[in-house]
């Protein structure tokens, strides 16, 4: 038993996680990743990514909730999940003193079906670095060394904890190249990230974290889709937003006004840029800074930072 | 070995090479664990000589012995492994290594047994070289030095992780690791002999972690120490090992504090 019964090879259901201290850092969650899919875990520093991770690793056992990798418990069945997954923390996790070699060799040891060493360093371009002892790696190739390492047993199940921060452009392209050829062979890829771009690009589904829990989830572009385009403008002296047209007929679905700057939120962007620009035409006015954007991931990301902390803030008013 | 499955020995030999290579990058590892143990014992011979022994039934030899072999369990063991252990932690590599597939009990075997192969080389050595120089007889019941040495062995194992759950920084294991040290050296007969301390006090430092061992390998090598006798201290070292070991599983601390 592999999978339930819809093919998710991960699933997660009310998941909760409580430090020592009583902090609730994953706050009931709940979402799956099917075989062959790469999906992403997005949010803020302290969003509850790493948290979250750590319970699917089977690192932690869980406050509250369930989790199944491959339908096991990863925590309790250890074991039977472990040859099976490959892990990338967020940090390190090599001694400083050991060679790239020594340290290849040393995983090698404690994973079943192993490919060559060789092999997995020349997938993340180290091979030539494999006599050097990891304290003098670059922070990028230490990333690349512990990616390599979680590809050492060619797992069905791979988890990727911030594969690319530190990494620097280059890096960062030839990791996206290797996840996308990896999920290509089939592989099951959860990675967590704060670069937007990532998710944008590598994620089949993503879901944003925030404060523990998830704010939204889908395809990117759903989740997307869901947030309004935005348009920005600032209205020369003596104009208002009362100037403008009703904004119900322009589409406009919020808006804010701050002295001269106004800004609008609409779902139909095409009618909302025509009608504003219409009216500026027409009542010969320049509308300086003029800013229109379709709703994109960073958007999506950035309100919905924004929506819940001001609900906590009403929260705490309340 | 590309393609086969791992055996809980295989992931143990695996992560012991990795250490064993780590220990012979550090001058500090080696300087304790190798020089202190063997270096200290020639040194010892000239107090241990001023000693009162008569009427307690020992000579320089079955004196210096024990307290060597003492001396080996806690540098190039405990104290050494107090410092592996937290090291590792510290740099994740014990959290990175949970990820995979060894098992707790396996990254903590891995760890020490360089430590504990490197205690028990020296255990052999000081035990030929003492009876080479200082004219120790043969032991007339070695099974008893090797119950004590090997209890003692997984013991301080042990009672270094725990050490090392309570440790910070590998810095601060040289002051953590201090108080066995201290209570060994004073009160379990490393550096004088329990035989030459008023019995009631004796009575009582008998139950310290190494007490056991010294009584064991000097009556090995005496051959006076009864089998009746001898069970008191197996069960001493037995219930350290078993208290060590209980105490790990409960707090061990895997990964350093945020």
């Amino acid at each position: 038993m592999d999978a339930n019964e819809h093919g998710d090879v991960i699933e997660v259901t009310d998941l909760r996680r409580v430090y020592g201290g009583g902090f609730e850092a994953v706050r009931g969650i709940s979402f799956s990743v099917r075989r062959g899919e790469v999906f992403a875990l997005l949010g803020t520093n302290g969003a509850g990514k790493t948290s979250t991770v750590e319970l699917l690793e089977g690192l932690a056992r869980p406050a509250g909730g369930r989790v199944r990798v491959l339908g096991r418990d990863p925590y309790a069945e250890r074991a039977v999940v472990r040859p099976r997954t490959g892990v990338m923390l967020q940090e390190g996790g090599f001694p400083s003193e050991l060679t790239v070699a020594e340290t290849a060799r040393m995983w090698a040891g404690c994973v079943s079906g192993a490919r060559p060493e060789r092999e997995v360093l020349a997938l993340v371009g180290l091979e030539r670095r494999a006599g050097v002892r990891v304290k003098q790696l670059s922070g990028g190739e230490r990333r690349r060394l512990d990616l390599a390492l979680a590809l050492l047993g060619e797992p069905e199940v791979l988890f990727l904890d911030e594969p690319t921060t530190g990494l620097d452009a280059e890096g960062r392209r030839e990791t996206w190249e290797l996840v996308g050829a990896l999920r290509d062979g089939g592989t099951t890829v959860l990675l967590t990230t704060h670069y937007l771009e990532e998710a944008e690009d590598l994620a089949d589904r993503l879901a944003i974290l925030h404060e523990g829990r998830i704010a939204a989830a889908g395809t990117p572009a759903e989740v997307t889709a869901a947030q309004p385009s935005r348009i920005s403008f600032e209205l020369p002296d003596g104009y208002f937003l009362g100037d403008l047209p009703p904004l119900g007929e322009l589409g406009v679905s919020g808006h804010e006004a701050e002295g001269n700057v106004v800004r609008l939120r609409t779902r139909e962007l095409q009618r909302t840029a025509t009608g504003v620009l219409g009216w500026a035409e027409r009542a010969g006015v320049e509308l300086r800074r003029l800013d229109v954007r379709s709703a994109s991931l960073e958007e999506a990301f950035l309100g919905i930072a924004r929506e819940a902390s001001s609900e906590t803030a009403e929260e705490y008013a309340a | 070995m590309s393609g086969a499955v791992t055996t809980p020995a295989g992931r143990v030999a695996a992560l012991a090479r990795a250490e064993l290579t780590l220990f012979g990058r550090s001058k500090g590892m080696i300087v304790t664990a190798v020089f202190v143990p063997l270096v200290l014992p020639v040194s010892a011979r000239a107090a241990v000589q001023d000693m009162d022994l008569a009427g307690s039934g020992l000579n320089v030899g079955l004196v210096v012995l024990p307290g060597a072999i003492g001396f080996s369990l806690l540098f190039a063991v405990y104290s050494a492994l107090v410092g592996v252990f937290v090291g590792r932690r510290e740099e994740l590599v014990l959290k990175r290594l949970r990820t995979g597939e060894p098992r707790d009990g396996e990254i903590l075997a891995g760890a020490a047994l360089p430590a504990v192969a490197t205690g028990l080389v020296q255990c052999l050595i000081l035990a030929v070289g003492c009876s080479v120089l200082l004219d120790v007889a043969a032991p007339e019941a070695p099974q008893l030095a090797v119950v004590g040495v090997g209890l003692s062995l997984v013991m301080c194992a042990a009672l270094a992780a725990v050490t090392a759950s309570f440790t910070r920084t590998v810095e601060s294991a040289q002051v953590t690791s201090v108080p066995l040290l201290m209570a060994s050296a004073v009160g379990s007969g490393v550096a004088v002999p329990l035989e030459l301390m008023p019995d009631r006090v004796a009575s009582v430092l008998e139950l310290l972690p190494l007490s056991p061992v010294m009584t064991l390998v000097r009556g090995g090598w005496t051959g006076e120490l009864s089998a009746y006798e001898a069970v008191g201290p197996v069960m001493t070292a037995l219930a350290w090992t078993l208290l060590g070991v209980f105490a790990v599983r409960r707090w061990f601390r895997w990964e350093p504090r945020r």
